[in-house]
């Protein structure tokens, strides 16, 4: 008995031993997570981009890009990216480092994308992205501008004989990509024909091509450029045929987080100079030249005229550079699009001049 | 008094320090989003959530809520995990005797499957049956019949759906079989320890669970009629089944993968279990005068049990939250549903990540707790 009660006394003081040390260390703990706490609060920049000064002192320009999709944004065998969208990445690299080599670029899924642009993992999203009213305004997202005008199409296998979407049957399988637009579209499509179909939702592209392939849809939906482009990795792309309608608008376009205007800015006006550029037919090869054209607009556009750059907190030269670098929108779709066999007609995307309807606001 | 609160204030401060972390956690994620004009709320789920989903169990279409879309993915869950925790279970059970088996055959087939199928990855079996077995499927118009009504195709397995009239007095005799079995069961042992007395009460069952509900055909006016799938021109090339039931080759993926994979370790869990029982006590048993399936059934089965169901357990919970694979293949699952469109579409990650990560761990738990409650009624009862 004796003894018991002496165990329970050591015991004790054992005990107490240990829940001093144990406070001490729970009490250091706390206070160090309410300090943590206290900066987190406090951190709030006014006046200047907290992004763009990020971005200098990490020397390169962070951008989400699909995981491969040939035009828009594609890895070849050495890592190098194209694209369209990361030509715009490249652009604001030019514009705000002086060097459109410094990307870096991390390839998302539709899923991840805007959790990755919102956590600050990236600065930019330029991943064939389509802007919709509650993206834009629920999500904490801004899009800043169009640089693809796109719409969602069909394609079948040929020997199917359909030849218009509105030859779709009841129980028609569709083949599509998870967390896009597309799903809704398609929803929205079949609904009010009033015809039964059973979507096939993949996460990956590659998947969604694979599984189409081999047979598991009669139909595979996206935008008509992803159409065109997955095509191509079919094992027998001449077999298969996209249908002419187009059952929505998909405006793509480069998106950032809310809350930084003057990030969102350089990346609008880094868009719009390519843009505008082409208008003026300034391009890679001439734009030493017309540094001394007679067109004020156009020595505005090299920056050899004007403080353009001043507002964002960038150099004269950031135009220069971008236009020097990356060259003008229409390089840029040549490149990646028309010469890759995509889509070689411009349709939508050509110049408000020349019957499409790339129209931006004046650089001034 | 000094005593106890030595003993309580550690657990108190332990206590504290985790409402600390989680309150840090959870005014980090505040101010973050609201910096980034970012709302949380559950609002959504009652929104129409204007997508569609390839298969479901409930009647659902776009223009239901989150909340029902949740409902289907969840279901999808459960009805992949539940069919693949039976085949895994009977599989399992199968190899894990075959591997004690004394033919040389019938061991090795059975060791070389467990080394096979549980050393490859989950998602690369999963792809394979998926991907591999598509492209080696016929297309709908080119498939045989299977057993003469089903049809396995690339576009999914089809087969007759059952269409049933008075379906209540048939589960009402099926009621009544198993109420009349639980009974006969009662009198049997009563007349074995009474008399000493044996009745084949196996034989009897069987022969109850067939009977009665095959008497309210004859008097109950029941009576089943099959609907079989027929193929149906959707364009020139392209042909599906309807009527019948279809069930998509996604589900059928990925039932195999899951209990082809789970299988082998269930297979080790129920040798182990087996093996995990002396020798003695098969001898002790068979020289009281036990036939060799009393020795099975009454001495080692019940001892093998507990060392098999813990670790069964274990095999259960992985199979279900493995069952999140599912969203590589476009299966449904609450994962590719809900934490997939669903949060593409609101943009809501912290919200439904978290209701995703509760639902996996009430299912998880639920199972746990199901398996701990038949481990306490088979342990060791000390008297």
């Amino acid at each position: 008995m004796n003894n018991l009660k002496t165990i329970k006394y050591d015991r004790g003081i054992k005990m107490f031993k240990y829940s001093k040390k144990l406070f001490a260390f729970f009490a250091v703990l706390s206070m160090i997570f309410v300090v943590a706490c206290d900066q987190q609060a406090g951190k709030q920049s006014k006046g200047k981009s907290k992004t763009l000064e990020n971005t200098k002192k990490r020397g390169f320009v962070r951008c989400g890009v699909s995981q491969g999709l040939p035009g828009f944004s594609n890895a070849d065998a050495s890592g190098n990216w194209t694209g369209i969208d990361v030509d715009v990445c490249r652009a604001v690299a030019a514009a705000t480092l002086g060097d459109a080599s410094k990307v870096k670029f991390t390839p998302l899924s539709a899923k991840e994308r805007f959790t990755a642009l919102t956590s600050g993992e990236i600065d930019i999203l330029a991943r064939n992205t389509t802007w919709t009213l509650s993206r834009d305004a629920d999500i904490g997202l801004t899009f800043v501008g169009v640089n693809f005008y796109d719409g969602q199409g069909f394609m079948v296998r040929k020997g199917s004989g359909i030849a218009s979407t509105s030859e779709f049957n009841n129980g028609t399988s569709v083949c599509t990509n998870l967390g896009t637009t597309t799903e809704l579209n398609m929803r929205d499509f079949f609904d009010s024909r009033g015809i039964s179909y059973e979507p096939v939702v993949f996460e990956k592209a590659d998947e969604v091509v694979a599984a189409y392939d081999a047979g598991r849809c009669d139909t595979y939906t996206t935008d008509k450029s992803g159409l065109a482009a997955q095509r191509t990795k079919l094992s027998a792309p001449d077999d298969h045929v996209v249908l002419p309608e187009t059952i929505s608008k998909e405006p793509l376009g480069p998106v950032v987080r809310q809350g930084d205007s003057i990030w969102e800015d350089i990346v609008r006006w880094s868009l719009n100079t390519m843009i505008e550029a082409e208008e003026y037919g300034v391009d890679s090869t001439n734009a030493d030249m017309m540094k001394t054209s007679n067109n004020p607009a156009i020595k505005r556009l090299v920056g050899a005229e004007g403080e353009l750059g001043a507002a964002f907190g960038l150099d004269n030269d950031w135009n220069y550079r971008i236009i020097t670098q990356v060259g003008n929108y229409g390089e840029s779709y040549k490149r990646n699009i028309a010469d890759t066999g995509i889509l070689p007609d411009r349709g939508p995307n050509e110049l408000w001049t020349k019957g499409g309807i790339l129209y931006v606001p004046p650089a001034r | 008094m000094n005593n106890i609160i030595k003993r309580y204030i550690p657990q108190i401060l332990a206590i504290l320090f985790v409402v600390l972390i989680f309150g840090f956690l959870t005014l980090n994620a505040q101010t973050n989003m609201d910096n980034r004009g970012i709302d949380f709320g559950f609002g959504f789920l009652s929104q129409e959530s204007s997508f569609d989903v390839q298969f479901s169990l409930i009647e659902y279409s776009g223009s239901d809520s989150y909340a029902r879309a949740f409902l289907v993915g969840l279901l999808n869950t459960l009805l992949v995990s539940f069919i693949s925790i039976i085949i895994c279970t009977i599989l399992g059970v199968i190899i894990g005797v075959a591997r004690l088996s004394s033919n040389y055959l019938i061991k090795n087939s059975a060791a070389w499957y467990v080394e096979f199928f549980r050393n490859i990855p989950l998602l690369l079996q999963i792809f394979f049956w998926y991907y591999a077995a598509l492209r080696a499927l016929p297309m709908p118009e080119k498939a045989d019949a299977w057993f003469g009504v089903t049809y396995m195709t690339v576009k999914g397995y089809y087969i007759p759906a059952m269409v049933w009239e008075n379906l209540n007095v048939f589960l009402y005799c099926g009621l009544a079989a198993i109420i009349a079995i639980i009974v006969l069961r009662n009198y049997a042992n009563n007349l074995r320890d009474t008399q000493g007395k044996q009745i084949p009460v196996l034989l009897y069952s069987v022969g109850l669970l067939i009977v009665l509900p095959l008497l309210s055909f004859l008097f109950g006016g029941v009576s089943l009629e099959f609907e079989i799938p027929e193929l149906k021109k959707l364009s020139k090339i392209s042909y599906i089944y309807e009527g019948g039931i279809s069930l998509p080759p996604e589900l059928i993926a990925l039932v195999l993968a899951l209990s082809l994979y789970t299988s082998t370790f269930v297979a080790e869990c129920v040798r182990a279990g087996i093996e995990g029982v002396s020798k003695g006590q098969k001898e002790a048993a068979a020289s009281v005068g036990l036939t060799p399936n009393q020795v099975l059934k009454l001495v080692i089965m019940p001892q093998a049990l507990r060392i098999i169901i813990p670790p069964t357990t274990n095999q259960y919970l992985n199979l279900t939250k493995n069952s999140s694979l599912a969203a590589a293949i476009a299966y449904p699952d609450l994962v590719l549903v809900f934490a997939g469109t669903a949060l593409m579409q609101t943009g809501k990650a912290i919200e439904i990540v978290s209701i995703t990560m509760l639902t996996y761990l009430t299912i998880s738990l639920t199972i746990a707790a199901i398996m701990n409650w038949y481990n306490k009624k088979i342990e060791i009862k000390e008297k």
